[in-house]
């Protein structure tokens, strides 16, 4: 027998390696940057992609997903960058709007002068610049994940904002992140802190056109006591796209969370929520509506951590599906010991509107206080025939009957955004995709 | 009747079965304009299943006969092409569609309709107050419309509210498959005024119901007794004072 164990690495995992060796001697972040780009890129080289046998990727298997790694994104050209311009997103939504193409930030199509007053919006890639390059170590989401290390391996721009202490930022703040041109991978990161008592609205987009690019994103959001923030994402990539995304979140004392993502695009899409209460009585809202159509795919896969006591937190999770498209959604509450009076509530729905759509849900509950209330459920179902008959027999076509019934039920998550050309843009993007069932 | 009034919906010898069980059995019903006919019978009767049969709802299976509203064959339409044809069923069980406000609803129903005739859709202010109009003169608020379809209707609101989408797509048959079941006695009278405000010389009406008192307000040209999947007797209004005072017991050993 053969004692020699080599791993034996795929197409994408070697191009990985090659990529990273290419680069990590320009990467920023100096020599302690460097060390921890190493430390994350060796639980990538050693173990490789997760596939469908490492547990958290059972239904969505990266090594599948990802054939082939694509080359890091070049320098944006003048051409990319016009034509990323026509591709950005909620137009109508009045918001500070910070823009990157291809994980760069674009100074053109940005308004980084225009931050509002007690809010800090800086490029990341001055922080990594810096001595201390703290913008690549995440608090709240496990280093080892495989999109996390690879993001911290090979992120290079990216934003931060900070929120001053007891200021309510006046405007939204739309992070916008366009990819364009010739198939690439391209890294980004979001680091935001909302300081004591502060209040921050951020909408975070990401759209492009349908060439097969990687994109692998991380927000990291850290409220302090009685912080509030409200963070809408639109995921809108161009079909052909991979999309690989990352949210955590750590819940001060009496914070307050309401998050919400709508997922209209990519060809597959995982989305990671990592969130902790770090104290007491804090609150998260937590929820999405996906729709996916052809052989799409769309993962989401959160860990709601309660280590405070008394938090409540609500997820709603709602996905159409058409074609052979087919959801994921893992979701886990963990309760740990002393986190009392604990209120976690998470829901998955998932509406099938076809005989070869699939939606696969895992909802787990750890629980490890006695004085707790949480609950968990999941749901999986074709249209109601009896609805559909009622609205049909009043003259609607079977199409619009559907989409009626779809939009109401997306609507339920929808109609949770308090902003209305915001909810406009998305019940806008909802009924795009119930024409078009993509 | 005058010769030259037209033929508005003609059944002849329909059969239907849901799930292989033949529930009409060789049903034949004719409705000229302007007429209004009600059809009463004991329940299980299959008075339901003929209304769902007209609509086309996908459970039940026409293994014989034929149906034509307005000389169109009605089997060989979709549900939706039968509503912009001008069929319209008011559900004895109106459903509840939570997230799809009322007034939406509407709107999409009649603008779907006048897309399928070729009509130009109505615009929203002259729809808006087309339909306060209507359900003003049903009792219903405003509020009932900005709520979800039926969602928290009582069951008479919900009646009106069919009412209300019957007045507004104004079609050429309707169909009312015991509207007046679950009405108190005022609601009663308000449906059958919204009833009689429709009819109309180029207008029918097929109403089911097992009260006489309807028929004191909708007043039948013709009435239809139905038992085991059949017309088995028809006559004028007086019939249906004759069923009241001596019940279904006749009919149900004669078709048996
Ligand atoms: N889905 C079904 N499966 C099997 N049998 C059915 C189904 N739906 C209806 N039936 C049967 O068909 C027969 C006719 O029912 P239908 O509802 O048409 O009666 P109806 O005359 O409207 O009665 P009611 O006066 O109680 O409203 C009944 O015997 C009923 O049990
Ligand atoms: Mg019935």
């Amino acid at each position: 027998m053969n004692a020699d164990v080599r791993p034996i690495r795929t197409a994408a995992e070697t191009g990985l390696i090659e990529a990273f060796e290419a680069v990590r001697a320009a990467l920023p972040g100096g020599e302690r940057g460097a060390q921890l780009r190493d430390d994350a890129f060796a639980t990538i080289a050693s173990r490789g992609l997760p596939n469908r046998r490492v547990e958290e990727w059972k239904y969505t298997d990266l090594r599948a997903l990802m054939r082939e790694a694509r080359p890091l994104a070049g320098p944006v050209t003048p051409a990319e960058l016009a034509a990323a311009e026509a591709l950005l997103p909620m137009a109508d939504v009045e918001a500070l709007r910070i823009v990157f193409v291809n994980g760069r930030l674009a100074p053109s199509l940005s308004q980084l002068a225009g931050a509002p007053s007690g809010v800090a919006i800086s490029p990341l890639s001055d922080a990594l610049e810096g001595d201390a390059p703290h913008a690549l170590v995440l608090e709240g989401a496990p280093a080892d994940n495989a999109l996390v290390a690879l993001n911290t391996a090979f992120v290079a721009d990216g934003l931060m904002i900070a929120v001053d202490e007891g200021v309510a930022a006046s405007r939204a703040i739309h992070v916008a992140n366009v990819q364009t041109g010739a198939a690439h991978s391209s890294y980004g990161r979001l680091l935001v802190s909302v300081g004591k008592g502060a209040s921050v609205t951020l909408i975070e987009s990401h759209s492009g056109d349908a060439a097969g690019h990687q994109t692998n994103t991380l927000v990291g959001l850290d409220l302090a006591d009685d912080a509030k923030a409200n963070l809408v994402k639109l995921q809108d990539e161009g079909l052909g796209t991979l999309h690989l995304a990352t949210l955590a979140v750590r819940l001060g004392r009496k914070a307050e969370l309401n998050s919400l993502a709508l997922s209209a695009g990519s060809l597959a899409a995982r989305q990671q929520i990592f969130l902790a209460f770090k104290g007491d009585k804090a609150t998260a809202n937590v929820s999405g509506a996906g729709f996916a159509g052809a052989r799409r795919h769309l993962d989401t896969t959160l860990v709601i951590d309660h280590e405070g006591q008394g938090c409540v937190s609500r997820e709603l999770f709602k996905t159409a599906l058409d074609g052979q498209a087919r959801s994921v959604f893992q979701g886990k509450i963990v309760v740990r010991p002393g986190a009392q009076k604990t209120d976690g509530k998470m829901m998955a729905k998932a509406l099938l509107l076809s005989e070869g759509a699939e939606a696969d849900a895992k909802p787990e509950l750890e629980i490890f206080a006695d004085d707790v209330v949480c609950g968990h459920g999941a749901t999986v179902g074709a249209i109601d025939d009896e609805l559909l008959f009622y609205l049909k027999s009043r003259g609607l076509p079977q199409v619009e009957a559907e989409a009626l019934l779809v939009q109401a039920f997306v609507g339920e998550v929808i109609e949770m955004i308090e902003d209305e050309p915001l909810r406009d843009a998305l019940t806008a993007r909802a009924e795009r995709w119930l024409r078009e069932r993509d | 009747m005058e010769p030259d009034v037209k033929m508005l919906l003609s059944i002849k010898n329909l059969h239907a079965s849901i799930e292989d069980k033949p529930i009409l059995r060789g049903l034949d019903l004719d409705v000229k304009a302007g007429e209004v006919h009600a059809i009463m019978g004991p329940n299980g009767s299959g008075k339901s299943t003929l209304s769902y049969v007209l609509a086309g709802k996908s459970d039940y299976d026409v293994t014989e006969g034929s149906a034509t509203l307005d000389g169109a064959d009605l089997f060989a339409m979709e549900p939706d092409a039968r509503a912009a044809a001008g069929l319209f069923l008011a559900f004895q069980y109106p459903l509840e569609i939570p997230g799809v406000a009322t007034m939406t609803f509407l709107k999409t129903a009649l603008n779907a309709q006048r897309r399928a005739r070729g009509e130009a859709e109505l615009p929203t202010p002259q729809f808006i107050k087309l339909v306060r109009e209507k359900a003003d003169g049903l009792g219903i608020s405003t509020d009932m419309l900005k709520r979800g379809l039926n969602v928290g209707f009582s069951g008479g609101e919900k009646k009106r509210n069919e009412v209300l989408q019957m007045a507004l797509l104004e079609p050429k048959l309707c169909v009312l498959d015991e509207t007046d079941s679950g009405l108190d006695i005022d609601a009663l009278k308000i449906v059958a005024e919204g009833v009689n405000a429709l009819r109309a010389k180029d207008r029918g009406f097929v109403v089911i119901t097992h009260y006489q008192r309807l028929l004191d307000h909708i007043v039948p040209d013709v009435v239809h007794v139905m038992a085991k999947g059949r017309i088995v007797r028809t006559g004028g209004k007086e019939l249906a004072h004759e069923l009241e005072a001596r019940g279904y017991a006749d009919y149900v050993e004669e078709a048996a």
